[in-house]
């Protein structure tokens, strides 16, 4: 334990004496230090381009070390968090990863589960075990029939195929209600800040609405007026990404009507 | 002594460049990029899962590109549908892309490009694997790098670069040669190299020199339509 506080302080004093040195440097150096303040607010970078060049960085998703640069390895938006570096995708299909809560549909029903597609190059299963609870293989189209649109959380991953599970809270069949898609890249923007976003949209509008990192969107309320407004809010976000201050915006036009 | 080429270009100037990516909402990523009057479009579909079975590598994923000419892209009309030359032309971009990407982590998948010429005016492979390649990034896949292409040439016994038809139809003293290359954006790799027409072997180091001085500017021109994706 001491010697991880060490080692810190250590990397602190020595991140301390380039600062200064920097500064000195500072005119010389002024393509250099441009260079670090554009990462620090996010910049757009293209496969095979330099983000950062310094033995200090830690290549993380996305980016790769050549020497002593790191290198963007697909397109994005490069994130410097501390002394991580890491290629954000905007664009492009969805990528699923072990826990991303999904929303799919309902394909196909076999002996050990069923097959929901949701969106990616594999179909997910949903194996019988993974129900929350018990239910007999004579009775699955009961629970979840062909065509059914079902939230669940991605267990694993793996050549063969994806793994689904309905274990979790807030997980399971999608009733009433109508599904859409978006982006799976806008996503995150919709459900904003720790849900700020999506909660403030509930809020207003008195949907239920359930977001699949995949893209898929349920929404469903008391009446068809509320659940078009609230997709017709989230239609907005999705086209104003990267606009600042979008909560506020969204607030004032579900406000307005 | 240099010949003046038919549209008053100096013998190292390209074409004006047009280039934008997203261009066809339902695919997952998609460019256009023209060299002056040619015209490709490119839309990459994947990765998704490969079809028949017995093509899939359970290694890594694989690339599967398609370039054909549109019909009215030419002055007399294009039957329609495979030929001879567009088979060639989809393998070796297929050759030319795949040295870039990274598709270890889509095993049994496939990367669908698909690569049309809306307007032909020479140079047809190399502007749709410009476009083929942004439209690759645009779909967010893994890649080492951009791929850069360009036909250089012989007019005579000049070097230029970026023929148009009416130079690769050039008939005078040596005539023409077409020499279509494509290579890493930020290295010398080079992934595509046709030779058509006649060349002395001590010349094909000018080629490759100018060729390599034409992809620094087609990189920019592609880099800065994939920057522009996200100021809306």
């Amino acid at each position: 334990m001491k010697n991880k506080i060490n080692k810190v302080q250590e990397a602190e004093d020595t991140e301390e004496i380039e600062d200064t040195e920097e500064i000195e440097e500072a005119e010389e150096n002024e393509a250099k230090t441009y260079v670090s303040e554009e990462v620090k607010k996010r910049k757009v970078v293209v496969p095979g381009e330099v983000i950062v060049t310094g033995e200090d960085y830690l290549p993380s998703d996305g980016t790769k070390r050549v020497g002593k640069d790191i290198l963007a390895n697909r397109f994005g938006l490069a994130e410097e968090a501390g002394r991580v570096i890491r290629v954000l995708p905007i664009t492009g299909a969805f990528m699923p990863r072990r826990g991303n809560t999904v929303l799919g549909r309902v394909t196909d029903i076999t002996f050990h589960g069923w097959l929901v597609d949701i969106d990616s190059a594999t179909s997910g299963f949903l194996p019988i075990e993974e129900s929350p609870r018990f239910i007999s293989k004579n009775e699955m189209d009961q629970f979840l029939a062909i065509g059914d649109v079902v939230a669940a959380k991605i267990m694993g991953v793996k050549a063969k195929g994806i793994d689904l599970t309905l274990k979790s809270k807030g997980l399971g069949k999608l009733e009433n209600g109508f599904t859409f898609k978006v982006s799976p890249n806008r996503v995150p923007r919709v459900i904003g800040k720790e849900g700020s976003m999506i909660n403030m949209i509930k809020e207003k509008t008195g949907c239920s609405i359930s977001v699949g990192q995949n893209g898929w969107i349920w929404i469903s309320g008391e009446n068809i007026d509320n659940e078009i407004k609230a997709r017709k809010a989230i239609d907005f976000i999705t086209e104003k990404v990267h606009m600042e201050g979008l909560t506020d915006k969204v607030e004032e036009m579900l406000n307005g009507n | 002594m240099a010949i003046k080429r038919t549209d008053g270009r100096s013998l190292t100037e390209l074409r004006p460049m047009i280039a934008k990516v997203g261009v066809i909402p339902n695919a997952d990523g998609s460019a256009i990029f023209s060299f002056g009057d040619t015209v490709a479009i490119a839309a990459v579909y994947g990765p998704k899962q490969l079809h028949p079975q017995h093509m899939q590598d359970p290694a890594t994923g694989i690339l599967r590109c398609t370039y054909d000419l549109l019909s009215f892209s030419v002055h007399d009309r294009k039957k329609p549908g495979p030929s001879r030359r567009s088979q060639e032309i989809s393998k070796v971009t297929e050759w030319a892309l795949s040295p870039a990407l990274d598709l270890q982590g889509f095993p049994n998948q496939v990367v669908d490009v698909q690569i049309y010429v809306i307007q032909a005016d020479a140079g047809t492979r190399t502007a749709g694997i410009n476009a083929a390649s942004m439209a690759l990034a645009h779909a967010g896949l893994p890649m080492k790098d951009l791929i850069c292409s360009v036909a250089c040439g012989k007019l005579d016994k000049d070097i230029v670069v970026d023929l148009n038809k009416d130079e690769e139809d050039f008939k005078d003293g040596e005539g023409a040669t077409d020499f279509p290359l494509a290579k890493f954006a930020t290295s010398d790799e080079f992934t595509l190299m046709q030779l058509d027409g006649k060349i002395q072997p001590e010349r094909v180091k000018e080629v490759i020199e100018a060729a390599t001085e034409a992809c620094k500017e087609i990189y920019e021109v592609q880099k800065k339509a994939l920057k522009e994706v996200v100021k809306h």
